[in-house]
């Protein structure tokens, strides 16, 4: 390895130069503002015009005395587990079994391509645009979910969708499977695709049913993709902002059920203007997802074992 | 595939059951559901309120210019545009560059610390972006930069997704021989990489910069944070505060929304071979 290291050595200082200016941007854009972050949580800050005032422990008292108390924070991981739990498994399931059967060799489906894009459609679109469109659709009295469920005569009455703490709930819940399912589908779908097809030959010749192929076959090879979707999606789950936000018009309403974390982040940083208590709770965020995707990882591994 | 299989494959191909048929009407219904409220959306943009208001329409209004113009009373949507394709433009742009130079450097040169300078791009990759955004707000105000779009478009050069996938790509279609005789032919270091590495990573460098272009486009949090002034604000804060500044006047709110979406459903009906590629490219590497 060395004399590799000293063959190219005259070059080596460009590659210090080359990749110079990303770690700049790097340090001072993500590495900097989290230690920053973190700083700030030992402070008082009102923003802009004052210098933060360092209170020691005072904001994780706080941290810690609500969620002792039940307050909002508890409240917002509480929400934050429910909303990605009631998308999560809906979209993994679901992109599953499309993607098993749209890799199907054995069933003459026409149009993969087609269906492949229009399901990863949603996906592509803002979140932003998405949460304000079902806004509007899932509006009372006249929003037109009520319009449809009411003409195909599901509900008798129109219902006040995002007044019922559930159903802003549920609703959040199924944008983001409806958003999402279409690229996990395509991920596992490649996924399938790399399986050597001796091993789906193998099953067959073994006399294996679909189930049995995909149960012994399919599922044990697809788990390093698992895993590693199941980690991001953690990440970003656990980070969710845009559609709540946007779908309650950032009051996190009905009584702030449906608050996220990262919706209080924002709430206590820039419209309370606590940016030192803020950043104790973004402290108190990236720990939990710390712990939480290093738990994943663990029982996914054992399981492995 | 062994005869066995080639046999059962042959076997089945000739007849569509009624198991197919099923399977079509599922995903038809499924393609139905994808695009069903982007359908609304469109026909409610061409209605009046009264129209929206009695009942469900399921073909075009007339409404549509009134709407328009009904819209543009209150909201700036096309300088928001100008906004965002400014900050994803140019962002993508730099990062294209940048991005594609740190990719070199860690694919070509054997410097000590690489590996390990690497890792770290690798380990930042899992870190979510919205856990720093009051460091990040914070250091937004320290370099003066607050109601700046540059405050946007600077960080996009940190693309780890970026370096990494094109560090990959030089790995496997740039071999070292091919810099090290350009080396004798008497060129440059920079030479190098901005005549010959460039065009080589292009494919590369389209597949993530589209990504990341698409993904700053939709990006509402940071910019919320530093955006607090209204001309300056990009599609997705325009959009995300539809809901407080129309009220109820839900066909000049679904003409915004609608506008914000439309694109964006055309470059995928045009591009969406490519994209989908791009996806699968990325996950099997990743």
């Amino acid at each position: 390895m060395f004399k590799r290291l000293t063959r190219n050595d005259k070059y080596a200082l460009y590659g210090y130069v080359f990749i110079l200016p990303f770690f700049v941007i790097m340090s001072i854009f993500i590495i900097f503002p989290i230690l920053e972050t973190f700083y700030l949580s030992f402070t008082d800050w009102q923003g802009a015009t004052t210098p933060p005032v360092w209170v020691g422990l005072k904001n994780y008292k706080r941290l810690f005395e609500d969620i002792s108390k039940g307050g909002i924070f508890l409240q917002s991981i509480k929400n934050t587990w429910i909303l990605w739990i009631c998308n999560v498994i809906p979209q993994f399931v679901g992109a599953l079994a499309l993607a098993v059967l749209l890799t199907d060799k054995s069933n003459k489906i026409r149009g993969k391509e087609f269906f492949r894009a229009i399901y990863y459609l949603p996906n592509l679109i803002t979140m932003a645009s998405i949460a304000a469109l079902f806004s509007f659709l899932l509006g009372y009295p006249n929003g037109a979910v009520n319009d449809l469920l009411l003409a195909l005569k599901i509900l008798k009455e129109p219902f006040y969708f995002l007044q019922n703490v559930w159903a802003t709930r549920l609703s959040v819940s199924t944008i983001l499977t409806w958003m999402w399912f279409g690229y996990t589908m395509i991920i596992f779908m490649a996924g399938i695709k790399a399986i050597p097809e001796e091993l789906f030959e193998a099953a067959r010749v073994d006399g294996a049913n679909k189930w049995q192929t995909f149960r012994f076959v399919t599922l044990p090879q697809l788990r390093s993709i698992m895993t590693y979707q199941v980690v991001t999606s953690i990440i970003g789950g656990l980070s969710m902002y845009d559609i709540p936000q946007v779908l309650t018009n950032g009051t996190g309403a009905p009584q702030n059920k449906v608050t996220t974390m990262v919706m209080h982040i924002y709430r206590q940083g820039f419209t309370n203007y606590n940016l030192g208590y803020a950043s104790a709770v973004a402290i108190g965020l990236f720990v939990h997802i710390f712990i939480v995707v290093l738990i994943a990882l663990k029982f996914i591994n054992r399981k492995e074992a | 595939m062994s005869t066995v299989a080639v046999k059962k494959y042959k076997s089945s191909s000739n007849r569509i059951g009624i198991g197919d048929i099923l399977l079509y009407i599922f995903l038809i219904g499924l393609a139905v559901i994808c695009f069903l409220p982007f359908y609304f959306m469109i026909i409610n943009s061409t209605h009046n309120n009264q129209a929206i208001a009695q009942g469900l329409n399921l073909l075009p209004g007339k409404y549509a210019w009134a709407n328009y113009l009904k819209m543009k009373e209150r909201v700036n949507i096309w300088r928001g545009f100008l906004n965002s394709l400014f900050v994803s433009g140019v962002g993508t742009a730099l990062l294209a560059y940048f991005g594609t130079l740190t990719a070199y450097g860690f694919s070509k040169y054997k410097f000590v610390g690489n590996k390990a300078l690497f890792w770290v791009i690798l380990c930042s990759m899992m870190i979510p972006p919205q856990l720093g955004v009051i460091g990040f707000y914070d250091v937004v105000q320290k370099l003066n930069l607050l109601n700046n779009l540059w405050a946007l478009i600077i960080p996009m050069i940190a693309s780890a997704q970026f370096v990494y996938f094109v560090k990959l790509y030089l790995d496997s279609t740039l071999p070292d021989s091919i810099v090290e005789s350009a080396r004798i032919d008497g060129a440059t270091e920079f030479g190098i990489f901005n005549k010959m590495v460039l065009p080589i990573a292009s494919p590369s460098i389209a597949t993530m910069g589209m990504f990341n272009f698409i993904n700053s486009w939709n990006q509402l949090l940071i910019p919320q944070i530093v955006l607090r002034k209204e001309h300056l604000h990009t599609v997705p804060i325009l959009v995300a505060n539809a809901k407080g500044v129309y009220r109820t006047d839900f066909s000049a709110a679904y003409m915004a929304i609608a506008i914000s979406v439309v694109p964006i459903l055309i470059a995928f009906a045009i591009f969406s071979k490519y994209i989908i590629g791009g996806v699968t490219a990325g996950s099997v590497k990743g």
